[in-house]
């Protein structure tokens, strides 16, 4: 019997070991999304597949999914045929993380000569052929090469004809083949250092430490929901959709030892790369709960397991094979706010406003057209954030990534990346909803070509037609905006648009919902915004200020 | 000691002490001193220490001819916020850069955080029209037009300071330089910080905030070194005051008022110093220094006797152990993580029943339950004391009282009755815990630089670091330790082998294929002309040391791996060599090379320093001896969690060559050194304790 407190230290062991995996993965990465995101994921589990420790990354998408992913495989692939050094792998969106570029990779942990647990590792590739990053696939074939759960090294050995496979179908071979090496290194490492704490700690298989492990958090998981008021609560939230408008439906029953969400009644699929595989969606809907319930408590087996999410197959919130997927964190980073929209009935005082929630991506590309010209070819990804919705006692942050944990850029690295120039980046002045607590506010991008050649530009973002709304009596934030010249229309979320070399880009992004009436804010709080210029005279009279 | 000519005198003022240190010419320390900072001026403390130790050693200041001086009041201030009131001038369009900063939370699943205040609101933020494009090409001229309104509305803010940071002003200063002209001659007495003086790297946001920081302190370190200066001349000093800096070198009191941010963390970085320094003198060439302290532990790597530098770090942060929750300084540093376990953190048991040890700390006061000064809270010290390896009749060389029981009881109501261990149970179990903190993080640095741990030496020191070497040597997966003498002084002592140095970091964007060599010559030589100027003025006389270094990394990735250049111009032969070291390097810290993949560079760093002094004549191993304890003690053993009969030495009583196993506790004045059942300890010539793990008998 292992005292509770050796295995409390095994325990800090292994949420050590991802970080540390974790934080390997992320330094060796090609992928612009891995470096200033950290969209990778790193994790161990025991013989049955169960999850023990996960590193907290950048982005909450690998949450869940990576759980269910290495069950999946391991089901798949009988325990006695692994031998030590094998690792296996697969991008399949509905199995790893949601859409081609995760690749994820398992490997059986051999101690004395047996298998006890294994490591598991995911990272975002740069490109898998097909039509690229972008919504414009009308299906899964359209969006690059799909693997499926395959031996990708054999007893140390890697495939020569599976990585020369990736390689020949990405425009990008010299990184996937740098980022798959990454992947395989940081599997071995885990399963070294697990190792190395067996041997410290002087076990020789990993049973207790798990059960410990599953035992406690799920136990902390229930005592934080028994404290929950029970109940079920629903909500709808219209979103801009590509074709259309749609709506996204939830039901959330909290129950004496679980947490139900319920997509039933949720639009069904876009036939653009917009639909989200329901492991996405999970993902990005536990972590919203997470972080009203239980924030505190480490990933694994035991503190997921009372939060089940459901869907109907085929709404878009559990798209089907083949349904194209690449953009599917457009709308799975909407989901927070439809869970916050359920969960905010049951705990009034303890859920946000909605805020803008879906990232502001802004792919940059040279158009096809400039190859012949002889112009300069460049890909950027650039990635800027709205405001965040009003929390219960404090105002929304402004341009700040929620729910992802994306990473804003510099303008100075971005045009030396790249020939563009900004013109402006400030603060959106009255986009943050006004309310008692006021909603973070969204920011202006001005930017153009800074060579005489065009621009493309891909749009996938949210929230143009549907601002976020505020919640308890506050106003909702400004929705974006995105305009090509002061004066050219209001162009729609998604789709490409050419930039003329002579016109400046216009990207306004959201701002988030306010908390409470607009009335109640404290006359100092209001004073402040003005002078500091975040709401103009005209915005100040949501408040009853009189100009 | 008759020779007296030549003593130099180091003073390190802490937050609560000012530390004196007098040493000879040949490095000898003839006289120490703790005297209390006194805040209000602390140069009046400070010139308490210096009397005092001229008076211990029976000199005069006629024999002085070597001053370095460290000081926390640049830090204070800006962890106080006791700086100048601070505009900032950015260009137009550009209004918000540090409002808008990286657009992140610096937690994922705290819903109320509230970001780090960086010391300037929106209200004094400005603008002011013109441009320069990434090669330092004007787009738009400067709108001087624009300046009269600016200076109204710098007037209105009633601004003392003005940070100045325009885009890509690293690559063409120009306009920050007419700027700030135009705004002198308006306004004399506004004190002015110009982005590319103060951290000429891309990234505006950082370069910001750095320039910011610098703008803030920057008043009040200028009176402050003036009147320290004109304290000490009138006391009798007649050499110069030189300054010691985050870099772990010495600057000049001209460039400290220049640049008073480098003078941040200071401190600290006089323990990786003297680290260093031993490090050269036992010829250990991979060494992972532990400092612990009262409130925290700090661990830095050191490669071939230097410690490893840093060119950003972190100050006023939201959450002083978040990574990210602060506001970014870019200067070169020494790299130190910084963890939230010293002697006086507090253990407590969270909602999963688990034990959780620290950041928050008892510090001094209350301070440890076993002190009796009003701490009920058990901390690391209480737990020490309760496993037995803190003997409480010597503690402080029986200075301060040690109350046993208390240190029980505090464990058993803030440990045990969560768990329902008994005494010796949950002391284990903090212990554990805070040294597999300090342990994970020190492995988790390692990772992050790319290094390995398992063939390094520990050098331990500070009141509780020789206590918790060997928990967590052993956690981290090292198996020698050293520990200096005198453990328990760090920083001041370290003053006194930094040498005189100035680094200079400048971003200048370029592909190893395309490295324009002329124009990178110019570059680099007008770096090294600057840095040679700033430290001649503090080394008149000597060898200098250049050493020139480029950030490379492989396109798209985001980690760059320092390259060592040769110290004079490139030539276009050395680009393959350049090539071949980077991809070695990759090699050792990847496993593999990514051919195929261009290389590109960013920033490019000139350093110049003055030569190090020299090392003593290595003493002669002594021969081997084996002391007998003095006495026994009951203490509860790290490995095997039983009860067991520990030897206890008295460090003083221990001679060259002594040996003896563990478990064994070893007493000096100001802490003990805890040798675990698994180590076995040596004597060394120069008088160091040597830990070395032994074979694990299975």
């Amino acid at each position: 019997m292992i005292a509770d407190t050796r295995l409390q230290v095994m325990w800090n062991r292994l949420l050590a070991v991802v970080e540390e995996q974790g934080q390997a993965l992320v330094r060796a990465a090609f992928s612009p999304i891995v470096r200033e995101c950290g969209d990778i994921s790193a994790g161990i589990f025991d013989l049955h597949g169960r999850m023990l420790a996960q590193a907290v990354t950048g982005t909450p998408g690998h949450i869940n999914t990576m759980a269910e992913a290495v069950k999946t495989l391991r089901d798949r692939f009988p325990l006695q045929d692994m031998k030590p050094g094998d690792i296996y792998m697969t991008n399949d969106p509905w199995i790893a993380s949601g859409h081609l570029n995760d690749f994820l990779l398992m490997m059986p942990v051999y101690f004395d000569g047996r298998v006890i647990g294994f490591t598991s590792c995911t990272s975002h590739l740069v490109d898998l052929g097909g039509q690229g990053m972008g919504p414009e696939g009308s299906d899964i074939f359209d969006e690059g090469l799909l693997i499926p759960p395959c031996k990708l090294v054999a007893q140390g050995e890697v495939n020569a004809l599976l990585l020369d496979i990736v390689k020949a179908n990405s425009r990008e071979p010299i990184a996937n083949e740098g980022d798959i090496y990454a992947l395989i290194a940081c599997c071995e490492a885990g399963a070294s250092r697990l190792t190395q704490m067996m041997r410290e700690f002087a076990i020789d298989d990993l049973s207790q430490l798990s059960d410990y492990i599953i035992d406690t958090s799920r136990r902390g998981t229930l005592q934080a929901i028994a404290d929950l008021p029970k109940g079920v609560w629903r909500s709808v939230l219209r979103v801009d959709g590509y074709e259309a408008e749609i709506e996204l439906h939830a039901s959330l029953k909290i129950a004496d030892d679980h947490v139900l969400l319920d997509f039933e009644g949720t639009a069904g699929c876009s036939s653009k790369g917009i639909n989200v595989p329901l492991n996405y969606a999970t993902a990005y809907s536990v972590f919203a709960l997470r972080c009203i319930i239980g924030p505190d408590i480490p990933n694994n087996a035991g503190s997921l397991d009372p939060f089940r999410v459901v869907a109907p197959k085929g709404c878009i919130l559990n798209g089907q094979p083949p349904a194209p997927v690449a953009m599917r964190h457009t709308l799975g980073q909407m989901t927070p706010d439809l869970v916050f929209g359920c969960l905010s009935q049951a705990m009034p005082d303890a859920v946000p406003a909605e805020g803008a929630s879906c990232m502001y991506d802004l792919p940059l590309r040279h158009v096809a057209d400039a190859v012949d010209r002889g112009e300069e070819q460049f890909a950027l990804e650039l990635v800027f954030s709205g405001g965040t919705g009003a929390r219960p006692t404090l105002d929304g942050l402004s341009a700040t990534a929620f729910p992802s944990g994306v990473w804003g850029s510099q303008i100075e690295t971005t045009e030396a990346a790249a020939p563009v120039m900004f013109h402006r980046r400030e603060l959106r002045v009255d986009s943050g909803g006004a309310g008692r607590q006021r909603g973070g506010l969204g920011q202006v991008i001005e930017v153009n070509p800074a060579k005489e050649q065009d621009v493309m530009l891909f749009l996938s973002v949210e929230r143009v037609r549907n601002a976020a709304k505020g919640r308890a009596g506050g106003l909702d934030g400004a929705p974006g905006r995105i305009r090509i010249g002061k004066d050219g229309r209001d162009l729609p979320g998604k789709g490409e648009v050419r930039i003329p070399a002579s016109e400046r880009l216009l990207f306004e992004t959201p701002g988030g919902g306010g908390f409470g009436p607009a009335d109640e804010r404290a006359p100092e709080a209001v004073a402040n915004d003005l002078s500091a210029g975040l709401i103009s005279a005209a915005g100040a009279q949501f408040y009853g200020v009189k100009t | 000691m008759t020779q007296k000519a030549g003593l130099r005198l180091a003073i390190d003022i802490g937050g609560t002490f000012t530390d004196t240190v007098l040493i000879h010419a040949d490095h000898t320390v003839l006289a120490t001193a703790k005297t209390p900072t006194t805040t209000e001026a602390p140069a009046i403390g400070a010139l308490d220490g210096a009397r005092l130790v001229l008076s211990k050693a029976g000199a005069d200041w006629a024999d002085v001819t070597g001053f370095i001086h460290g000081t926390t009041l640049a830090t204070n201030a800006l962890i106080e916020r006791r700086g100048a009131r601070v505009a900032t001038i950015t260009n137009d369009g550009f209004r918000d850069i540090l409002e808008i900063a990286y657009e992140r939370r610096y937690s994922q699943y705290a819903i109320n955080i509230e970001k780090p205040d960086l010391i300037v609101p929106r209200q004094r933020a400005f603008t002011i029209g013109g441009r320069m494009d990434v090669q330092g090409v004007e787009i738009e001229a400067l709108d001087e037009q624009q300046v009269p309104a600016l200076v109204d509305a710098l007037r209105k803010s009633g601004a003392d300071a003005v940070a100045i940071c325009l885009l890509h002003s690293y690559a063409n200063p120009a306009h920050e330089r007419r700027l700030r002209a135009l705004l002198q001659t308006a306004m004399p007495n506004l004190v002015i910080s110009l982005s590319h003086e103060i951290s000429p790297e891309a990234r505006e946001f950082d370069r910001l905030c750095t320039t910011i920081a610098n703008a803030y302190i920057q008043p009040l370190m200028a009176g402050y070194l003036a009147d320290f200066k004109s304290r000490f001349e009138a006391e009798g000093l007649r050499c110069p005051i030189l300054m010691m800096t985050a870099g772990g070198g010495m600057t000049t009191l001209e460039t400290a008022r220049r640049l008073p941010i480098r003078l941040v963390e200071s401190g600290p970085a006089g323990g990786a110093i003297l680290a260093a320094r031993i490090a050269s003198e036992v010829d250990a060439r991979e060494v992972l220094s532990f400092d612990m302290g009262g409130t925290t532990a700090k661990l830095c790597l050191i490669d071939d006797f230097r410690p490893q530098t840093a060119r950003r770090f972190e100050v006023s942060r939201a959450e002083r152990f978040i990574k990210g929750s602060g506001m970014p300084v870019r200067i070169p540093v020494i790299e130190m993580i910084e963890i939230g376990a010293g002697g006086g953190s507090i253990a407590s048991v969270d909602r999963l029943g688990r034990i959780q040890v620290g950041p928050k700390s008892a510090g001094s006061e209350p301070g440890p339950a076993a002190f009796g000064k009003g701490g009920t809270e058990p901390t690391v010290t209480d737990t020490d004391i309760s496993l037995g390896l803190i003997e409480p009749g010597r503690f402080a060389e029986g200075r301060l009282a040690v109350d046993v029981d208390a240190a029980r009881n505090a464990l058993a109501d803030g440990v045990d009755q969560h768990l329902r261990l008994d005494h010796a149970g949950a002391a284990f179990g903090v212990s554990e815990i805070v040294d597999e903190n300090m342990a994970s993080a020190g492995r988790m640095h390692g990772v992050e630089s790319g290094k390995d741990l398992s063939q390094r030496v520990m050098i331990a020191f500070g009141g509780n670091g020789p206590l918790h070497a060997t928990r967590v040597a052993r956690r981290a997966g090292v198996s020698r330790i050293l520990i200096p003498k005198d453990p328990g002084v760090g920083s001041a002592v370290g003053f006194l082998y930094a040498p005189v140095s100035f680094e200079i970091v400048r971003s200048r964007h370029t592909t190893l294929d395309a490295l324009d060599i002329e124009g990178l010559n110019t570059f680099l030589a007008a770096m090294a002309t600057e840095a040679y100027q700033v430290v001649r003025a503090g080394a008149p006389d000597g060898a200098l040391e250049e050493r020139r270094v480029a950030f490379m990394r492989y396109q798209g990735q985001g980690h760059e791996i320092e390259i060592e250049l040769p110290p004079n111009a490139l030539s276009a032969d050395d680009v393959n060599a350049l090539k071949g070291r980077f991809e070695a390097e990759y090699a050792r810290q990847f496993s593999r090379t990514v051919p195929g993949m261009t290389i590109e560079i960013l920033n490019w760093a000139v350093s110049v320093a003055s030569a190090a002094a020299s090392l003593p004549a290595r003493r002669s191993v002594p021969s081997a001896s084996k002391p007998l304890a003095a006495e026994t003690r009951e203490i509860t053993c790290d490995v095997s969690a039983t009860t067991v009969l520990a030897s206890v030495f008295d460090r003083d009583a221990l001679s060259p060559g002594a040996q003896l196993l563990g478990p064994a506790l070893i007493i000096e004045p100001q802490t003990t050194t805890f040798v675990s059942a698994d180590f076995a300890a040596q004597i060394d010539g120069a008088g160091n304790i040597w830990l070395t793990q032994q074979e694990v008998s299975q």
